[in-house]
């Protein structure tokens, strides 16, 4: 299995745990990344809020330049901004051959052409679909027996293009987590809206549905997420959640990857565990001190 | 600091009523049965429900839209998207509306507008954001001494886990490897 990669700027700074840990856990399930040269910005939630056709565009160039590329047709995204972003280009152009020829007179100014090859894949896309369950229960070194990890999906890779789960109950994450061994945390929020940029701009609004997301998840032991907004909304902002919910919400939040490649016993230091920003030590603690189990 | 002067594009002195004509041809359509209400995470922050501000929009009140803060509040879920029985790309066309405010830079929305135009302004000098410098712009864009408080015990710690780099940013001299798509954008919305 071969993808082009495209991290997106978010995996280049705030949320670089989250690139370390996906190229490690794929290469570990034997798929193999080839980096998008000279990628540049999507526009992530600002430029349609700025300019529609430069929205528009920024993807495209990113398409375009996938499409120059050997070895895959497939784009793995992993931050959802970026592959709503990128996908929105896919759908919109091969409805709309007219945008597609409207976009290819500013991606002359690159030298770049857009023809439409480019399949945009989420990350959680390919881990449930095309990896699935069975390659992390083989590659199994630590068991999650007696976790529960609540999976939470956010917006923008189920929403508004039904790729490959259902945008209003998902489930794709439960394979994969049940395949650690760990139990996936009964919740009605995997779905619901993080505030997204609202965090930044309208803080106590975004607060508000962080409180609600955190609640919810009080009884798992660690909450998983597919999106670098998603991730910092919910773990970088728990004091000021806790003094808006009345109590305290602090609660891990890892990544994907960084759960499945615990699980596949990869080192710490590959996972970038150092950097999240929720309290993951107690998590950690205890699943070291859990005696290793190879079967489930 | 020297900042990359956007030309003035065709939108930016339209009256807003004309803009405001391309987002109620995207909703003609509504049905007003108030789905996008119940489907929407932050209508407990709204002045308007998103059923009543639509209607606003169908009826061409742009005082009272713009007056509003219910658009700006939208944080693109696309639950009211996915929802709408008659299919109407509402999130997209909340996103022409937040264009308006920002083309317009209507004061009272400025804190959100100003975000997302600071945040285009470091991946037009980079071709990616740096988003050090992103925040640098959008602090001197607001121009409010006390707004970098809000944000500074989020960036000690990501400064600490090394995700973002300490110091004054150096702010590239315009020529970013995007500079031609953002040119000719602006040249393509001024009609050119």
């Amino acid at each position: 299995m071969k993808y082009l990669y495209y991290p997106g700027c978010s995996l280049e700074g705030t949320a670089e745990e989250y690139d370390i840990s996906v190229r490690a856990v794929l290469e570990s399930l034997g798929a193999e990344l080839v980096e998008l040269k000279d990628w540049s910005c999507c526009g992530a939630s600002a430029a349609e809020a700025v300019s529609s056709l430069l929205s528009l565009s920024l993807p495209a160039v990113n398409l375009a330049i996938a499409e120059t590329m050997d070895g895959s047709k497939d784009l793995l995204v992993p931050c959802s901004a970026c592959y709503l972003n990128l996908k929105k280009v896919e759908e919109k152009t091969r409805a709309d051959p007219d945008l597609r020829n409207l976009l290819n007179r500013i991606l002359e100014e690159k030298s770049l052409r857009l023809k439409g090859m480019i399949r945009v894949r989420h990350l959680l896309d390919v881990m449930a679909r095309d990896i699935g369950p069975e390659p992390i229960r083989q590659g199994l070194k630590r068991s999650l027996h007696g976790f529960s990890v609540a999976p939470y999906y956010g917006c923008q890779c189920l929403r508004p293009y039904a790729v490959f789960d259902d945008p209003e109950v998902p489930r794709s994450m439960a394979p994969l987590i049940e395949a650690t061994g760990a139990a996936v945390y009964p919740w009605p929020m995997g779905g619901k809206c993080c505030g997204a940029s609202n965090m930044n701009t309208k803080t106590e609004v975004a607060v508000q549905l962080v409180a609600e997301i955190l609640k919810a998840g009080r009884n798992a032991d660690v909450i998983v997420t597919v999106c670098p907004m998603c991730q910092m909304n919910l773990e970088g902002y728990q004091k000021l959640v806790s003094k808006a919910g009345g109590r305290d919400l602090s609660k891990p939040v890892l990544y994907l990857p960084q759960l499945i490649g615990l699980a596949l016993g990869l080192p710490e230091n590959m996972l970038g565990l150092h950097m999240n920003l929720s309290p993951t030590g107690e998590f950690l603690l205890r699943l070291k001190s859990t005696p290793a189990r190879a079967v489930a | 600091m020297e900042t990359t002067q956007a030309v003035k594009t065709e939108a930016d002195i339209r009256p807003r009523s004309l803009l405001l004509d391309a987002v109620r041809e995207k909703v003609r359509p509504c049905i007003q049965c108030g789905t996008c209400t119940a489907s929407c995470p932050n209508t407990f922050a709204m002045d308007l429900t998103p059923r009543y501000m639509w209607r606003l929009v169908l009826m061409g009140q742009e005082e009272a839209v713009f007056e509003s803060k219910t658009f700006i509040l939208c944080s693109a879920c696309y639950s009211c998207t996915l929802r709408c029985p008659r299919g109407l790309p509402l999130t997209e066309a909340i996103g022409d509306l937040k264009q308006i405010a920002a083309r317009q830079d209507i004061p009272k929305h400025r804190g959100s507008t100003r975000f997302y135009k600071s945040f285009m302004e470091s991946v037009r000098r980079h071709g990616r954001v740096d988003e050090m410098e992103f925040m640098s712009i959008y602090f001197m864009r607001m121009k409010n001494p006390m707004l970098p408080l809000r944000f500074s015990g989020l960036g000690m710690r990501l400064m600490k886990k090394g995700k973002i780099s300490a110091g004054i940013p150096g702010f590239g001299k315009g020529g970013g490897p995007l500079e031609p798509i953002f040119k000719k954008v602006e040249e393509m919305e001024a009609g050119k």
